[in-house]
């Protein structure tokens, strides 16, 4: 008795939309598991997980800052994968932006600034999340380097460069030490939505982004090139279109995406620059793209469930002592569950009971 | 012992997990399979090795625990991939943020829990070559399992009936299905080989290595185990010089950052990670120019097989 599987002729849209919500029912039995093996009560920890970060103005907001850089992030990403580009770096382009933006911030503090220095930094941040993205853009189209593997090596290569920038001349000399940069003078911060919590104007940016990406996508010739090339490469050529320069362009849209998240995570919600800026936001965008089936809108809604797992997870250490790596147990379970369901998109499996194939 | 003999022996340590990684991706890579999971699967085994190490006081457990762990990490692979088909590139990722969260919970009871690394084998008589002698055969168990591995694994793919076998699975599923083998069970057996290799290269850091669990201590070892299979153009003998070229960089880093060279420790410590990426270029260059790079790779390698009946 074995599985077989059948080439789909067509697939349902009920099925297109089932396919994810049945991998999140999956990722929360399996969460109830890991809960209750860890010796926790079930019921209360998915509470405290999935529940609680919803349940007050505060956790809402909250979610909306988490989600902001994972949207932002994942979209780029959609792009990237949409069209057989393989960016697994998008962490080293988060804080390449990051610290090209907090350039600006560092090196004006104490100074007088103005208006201008938001947006510059912004654009600064934008500008080397995309520089550090078409490196593996470059080395993939001019010496058929796997882009895959060059993407993540500079994740490590950013990482080890934040590290001695706060340490060393970036570092905050009244700062008794600590490895990060003087916190930003308000110039340098982007601006609230509210009186209080850290809602700022980074949230509204992602949902503008992802109305860009939808009408790119959906409504574009060069979306329908993304979408081409990635899926039929050859009709793609003899359509005119260049696989080369699309992967230059959506690297370099990823990294800027990936770059402008960064720069907004410091100086929107950090507010200042330190080697643990990013709790692998660049890697559970990753799975936020895919569950959100590469599609702008579809990252958003994915986008705020995963930032639900990191809100709760971070309640989950506080409240249960669990670590914080069971929110990566749980992310990585998402993701196996995510690609299992969408097989069942493409194929109908069968249970055949011959030996024979 | 002079320095030179003690920064050799230091280069073998640090390659020694490397080219266990990344023979086992070779032979994955090889049936056609891309598995890009091989940093999950082995830091499972780092944290699986030392668990079952210090539950049961035996280094020996702790190794076959190590083993254990990547099989199943493979397995689960496996099913995605082979089972139902999935995106391989996806489905490893999938792999290695899994296996960095699941070791991380495995591991948090054993941060700072010291215990006696595996110590050396001599071998009688050649452990007495000058030079030579220290060098070869004064090592741990895992370094002459890591020589075997590439002799066997060497010979079993140039050789062997079953190794030709799984060659034809990697270069044309379609063709191998049509001549009656299975392409499905051969692959599945090549992703377990790969993820027991893994878990194995993992129990070398955990328990030999740094006799002691810290959170990532892979430190992106199992991306350069890729790299080094792209490096080593699928070849199990390249795949030793490559080991040894990464280790060699990650040493020669480690003694000028104790030697006080003026240059910063984090710019340092990122040479091996540069170093992949201008190597990945060069061999490219190489290969482009038909310079005997050797071959681009199996043909089937990361498309999913359906057999069509």
């Amino acid at each position: 008795m074995r599985l077989v599987l059948e080439r789909r002729e067509s697939t349902p849209v009920a099925l297109q939309v089932a396919s994810p919500l049945l991998a999140v029912a999956l990722m929360m039995v399996s969460a109830v598991v890991v809960f209750a093996a860890l010796g926790h009560d079930p019921l209360h920890a998915l509470h405290v997980y999935f529940v609680m970060p919803l349940s007050d103005a505060w956790g809402l907001q909250e979610v909306a800052v988490k989600a902001t850089p994972l949207v932002l992030i994942s979209v780029g990403l959609a792009l990237c994968y949409r069209s057989g580009n393989w960016n697994i770096g998008a962490e080293g382009q988060f804080l390449m932006g990051a610290m090209a933006g907090s350039w600006l911030a560092v090196a004006t503090h104490g100074a007088p600034t103005g208006a201008w220095l938001m947006p510059s930094m912004l654009m600064a941040g934008a500008a080397g999340g995309a520089l550090f993205a078409l490196v593996p853009a470059l080395l993939k189209t001019r010496f058929g380097a796997n882009e895959i593997l060059t993407s993540l090596m500079l994740v490590y290569v950013a990482e080890l460069l934040l590290d001695w920038l706060v340490r060393g001349p970036w570092r905050d000399p009244a700062g008794f030490n600590m490895p990060q940069t003087v916190v930003f003078a308000r110039e340098a911060t982007a601006p609230l939505l509210f009186g209080e919590g850290r809602l700022n104007i980074g949230t509204p940016i992602m949902l503008l982004v992802v109305a860009l990406a939808a009408i790119l996508l959906g409504r574009t010739l060069k979306g329908f090139e993304i979408t081409l090339v990635g899926q039929a490469p050859r009709a793609a050529r003899f359509a005119g279109f260049s696989a080369a320069r699309l992967t230059w362009t959506v690297f370099a849209i990823s990294g800027a995406l990936a770059g402008l998240a960064g720069v907004l995570e410091a100086s929107g919600t950090v507010r200042q620059l330190q080697p643990n800026i990013s709790p692998g936001y660049g890697f559970t965008a990753i799975i936020v793209a895919f569950l959100g089936r590469l599609n702008p809108v579809g990252c958003l809604v994915a986008g705020v469930f995963l930032a639900v797992t990191f809100i709760g997870g971070e309640n989950a250490q506080i409240m249960l002592r669990l670590p914080l790596d069971v929110t990566r147990v749980l992310q990585g379970l998402l993701l196996f569950y995510v690609l299992a369901c969408d097989a069942l998109l493409l194929y109908r499996v069968r249970l055949v009971r011959s030996l024979l194939a | 012992m002079t320095l030179f003999e003690a920064i050799i022996l230091t280069v073998i340590t640090a390659s020694t997990p490397l080219l266990i990684a990344a023979v086992g991706e070779l032979v994955v890579e090889r049936a056609g399979v891309l598995n890009l999971g091989v940093e999950g699967m082995m830091i499972m085994g780092a944290a699986a090795g030392i668990a079952a190490a210090v539950v049961t006081g035996s280094s020996g457990l702790g190794v076959l625990a190590a083993i254990g762990a990547g099989m199943a990490m493979a397995l689960v692979f496996a099913a995605l991939t082979l089972g139902l088909a999935a995106n391989q590139v996806a489905a490893g990722l999938a792999l290695a943020i899994f296996g960095l969260g699941l070791s991380g919970v495995i591991g948090a009871p054993f941060v700072g829990v010291q215990r006696p690394g595996i110590g050396k084998v001599e071998l009688p008589f050649l452990s007495e070559i000058p030079f030579l002698g220290p060098i070869l055969f004064r090592q741990d168990p895992f370094v002459y399992a890591s020589f075997a591995l590439v002799a066997g694994v060497a010979w079993f793919l140039a050789r062997s009936r079953a190794g030709l076998v799984l060659r034809a699975c990697g270069e044309n599923h379609a063709s191998a299905h049509a001549l009656g083998y299975p392409v499905l069970r051969i692959r599945l057996l090549a992703v377990l080989f790969g993820g027991a290799c893994a878990g194995l290269a993992g129990a070398y850091l955990s328990l030999v290595y740094t006799p002691f669990w810290t959170s990532g201590m892979t430190a992106g070892r199992g991306w350069i185990a890729l790299a080094i299979v792209v490096f080593a153009s699928w070849l199990p003998w390249r795949a030793a010089v490559g080991a040894y070229l990464f280790g060699g960089v990650t040493i020669l880093q480690l003694h000028a950052q104790s030697a006080g060279v003026p240059v910063a420790p984090q710019l340092l410590a990122a040479l091996p990670y540069l170093i992949t990426i201008v190597v990945l270029v060069l061999i490219m260059r190489i290969r482009r120019a038909g310079a005997g790079g050797g071959a681009a790779g199996p043909q089937s390698l990361g498309v999913p097989f359906v057999a069509d009946r």
